[in-house]
């Protein structure tokens, strides 16, 4: 099922010459309207008239979360104030937000690319959407609004919070299409329990789950937990928001990418050097159908790779896999890169561990210590000391052999891990580094 | 011949074991016996108390990790060796003990030691056999 056949299946060649076209068109609108583009273009000796392959993306510089930060808030606009209609802002964990601007059209493009995601997820006119995603300047709540709304489905606009209420409401109101992040799904899930009710009996029939990293093994747990069909969405509000990219229900294998609107390419983080198909990298994204912020180059931080192999469900547009982490969240401890998805997929491995956890790091003297904080289920607690301690061992050593970190493991009382109704926050890092 | 222990699953930090006599008391539940196991990080109480199933579900209302175990209590005789002889005998039978302790009252002047056993049932076969006394759980909750 399609919500935009012709685009979605748009032969390669076609949809190459496409990008091309809109690329340059781009270029030369940020040059001429953004000074931030004419100043750095202008610095490398770059004009937009050199792009005359999509291989001569490469060449020209990236743009960065710094950038977007230095230019608050309106820097980088390309579009009059008086065209913008929309106004959001990315959660600044440090210092200011920063700012991202609709115009009409990047609003209705948004909107067809989240019903076009919501079609590769299974979900179709008819459905009853239950958007658990934030309202306000996070760009998740509305992006999936205006999607299901374009789609013709049934949008109960929830938000994020009161979970109580969340599940009478699934309940009562007959939701069959859940949007949120994982972590809250799983809270969900936990909440239900206590209060008697099981997901079977609810006519939720798909998830669509984003906005931070999880894990295969995490799906797994979800799918069981709440008895749908989860679906991985990417998405940023730099971008656009959520619906930059989709899994498709068919296949649930990577994550396509909307190509006529975004050209992605993976680089080695370090270098900037792209890489080459399938291999692991940092994933940049250039935006060349948006007016309000379009953006050259943008480094997300997300780590991924990229594949053009032909897919089951017929759509051309490439496949970026399943998000490890990001390499500003990457954990660097004693020399080994650590990614907090890697330890939840060995934790949600062990049978009996909840997906609740927390990551301490701290800095001892001059070594870096880890402590993986798990909550004690009753499932796993023993009246016996020596079966709780080999339930530590185990953590332990698993995440030693497949991390190679040495790694303190930490049993705590259940439900004191902090919950969270957004992004869930996995690690405390301590290190004054 | 089997008792009713409940554990709870404590982290080490402040106020743990206060909170828990609390709700307990609150709940006007008596508690006949206690053992606390710990280590660096956690440590588990082990409790046995006049009512076993409200105790465990007020702890669970209260967000503890409850579970329940039997145990087996047996009278010891108050005098040098007494508790020696019970141990000898659970010996030749390989049976091990996972953790003991003792119960606050005495039975006819004897000493009562709680066992949490490997094998409980085979346990409690040997000791009948030796003409070693056990208590039921209901005289032991109201004793």
């Amino acid at each position: 099922m399609f919500f935009n056949e012709e685009f979605e299946t748009l032969p390669r060649p076609a949809l190459e010459a496409l990008q091309l076209k809109r690329l340059q068109s781009t270029l030369e609108r940020v040059y001429n309207n953004v000074p931030f583009y004419k100043a750095t273009f202008d610095a490398a000796g770059i004009k937009p008239a050199i792009v005359s392959s999509l291989e001569d993306l490469q060449k020209l510089p990236f743009t960065t979360k710094q950038d977007m930060r230095d230019s608050y808030p309106y820097g980088l606009f390309a579009a009059p104030m008086d065209e913008i209609v929309r106004i959001h802002a990315s959660s600044g964990t440090t210092g200011k937000p920063t700012v991202v601007g609709y115009t009409q059209k990047d609003i209705s493009i948004w909107s067809e690319l989240m019903a076009r995601s919501f079609v590769a997820a299974g979900a179709h006119k008819g459905d009853i959407i239950h958007n658990a995603y934030g309202y306000g300047l996070f760009t998740g709540g509305l992006g999936a609004h205006y999607g299901a709304e374009l789609l013709g489905a049934s949008v109960i606009p929830i938000s994020g919070g009161n979970t109580k209420r969340q599940i009478m409401i699934m309940q009562d109101f007959g939701s069959t299409v859940l949007t949120c992040t994982p972590s809250y799904s799983l809270f969900m899930a936990e909440e239900a329990q206590a209060e008697g009710i099981d997901f079977k009996n609810l006519k939720l029939r798909v998830g669509i789950f984003g906005a931070e990293p999880w894990s295969e093994s995490m799906r797994a747990e979800i799918e069981r937990k709440l008895n749908l069909s989860a679906i991985d969405i990417y998405g940023l509000s730099e971008i656009m928001g959520p619906g930059v990219a989709i899994e498709c229900i068919e296949a649930k294998r990577g994550l396509h990418i909307w190509e006529d609107h975004f050209i992605p390419e993976i680089i080695n983080p370090e270098t900037g050097e792209r890489l080459p198909e399938g291999e692991r990298g940092e994933l940049v994204i250039t935006t060349i159908t948006k007016q309000g912020i379009p953006l050259i180059r943008y480094r997300t931080r997300d780590i991924t790779s990229l594949t053009y192999e032909p897919c089951i469900c017929g759509r051309s547009h490439a496949r970026i896999t399943r998000m490890s982490g990001r390499s500003d969240d990457m954990l660097i401890i004693r020399g080994v890169n650590v990614f907090p998805s890697q330890i939840e997929a060995i934790l949600v491995g062990i049978e009996g561990i909840e997906p609740h956890y927390m990551l301490i790091v701290d800095r001892v003297g001059t070594l870096d210590t880890l402590t993986v904080q798990v909550e004690v289920s009753e499932q796993l607690f023993s009246d016996e000391i020596k079966v709780l301690q080999a339930l530590s061992r185990r953590v332990e050593k698993e995440i030693k052999d497949m991390l190679g970190v040495t790694c303190t493991a930490k049993l705590v009382e259940p439900k004191t891990i902090q919950r969270s109704e957004g992004k869930a926050k996995r690690v405390i890092d301590n290190r004054n580094l | 011949m089997k008792v009713e222990q409940i554990s709870i699953f404590i982290e080490n930090k402040s106020g743990r074991l206060a909170e828990i006599t609390r709700i307990l008391g609150e709940a006007g539940i008596n508690i006949r016996a206690l053992s606390l196991a710990d280590t660096s990080d956690f440590g588990i109480l082990r409790l046995i108390v006049n009512n076993g199933a409200k105790a465990t579900s007020v702890l669970k209302e209260n967000g503890f990790t409850v579970n329940n175990t039997e145990v087996v209590a047996v009278e010891v005789p108050d005098r040098p060796g007494g508790l020696s002889a019970i141990l000898q005998t659970l010996d030749r039978e390989a049976i091990n003990v996972e953790y003991m302790y003792a119960f606050v009252e005495r039975c006819a002047g004897n000493a009562v030691i709680i066992f949490r056993f490997d094998e409980t049932d085979k346990a409690i076969d040997v000791l009948k056999k030796q003409n070693f006394n056990m208590l039921e759980g209901n005289r032991l909750y109201n004793m």
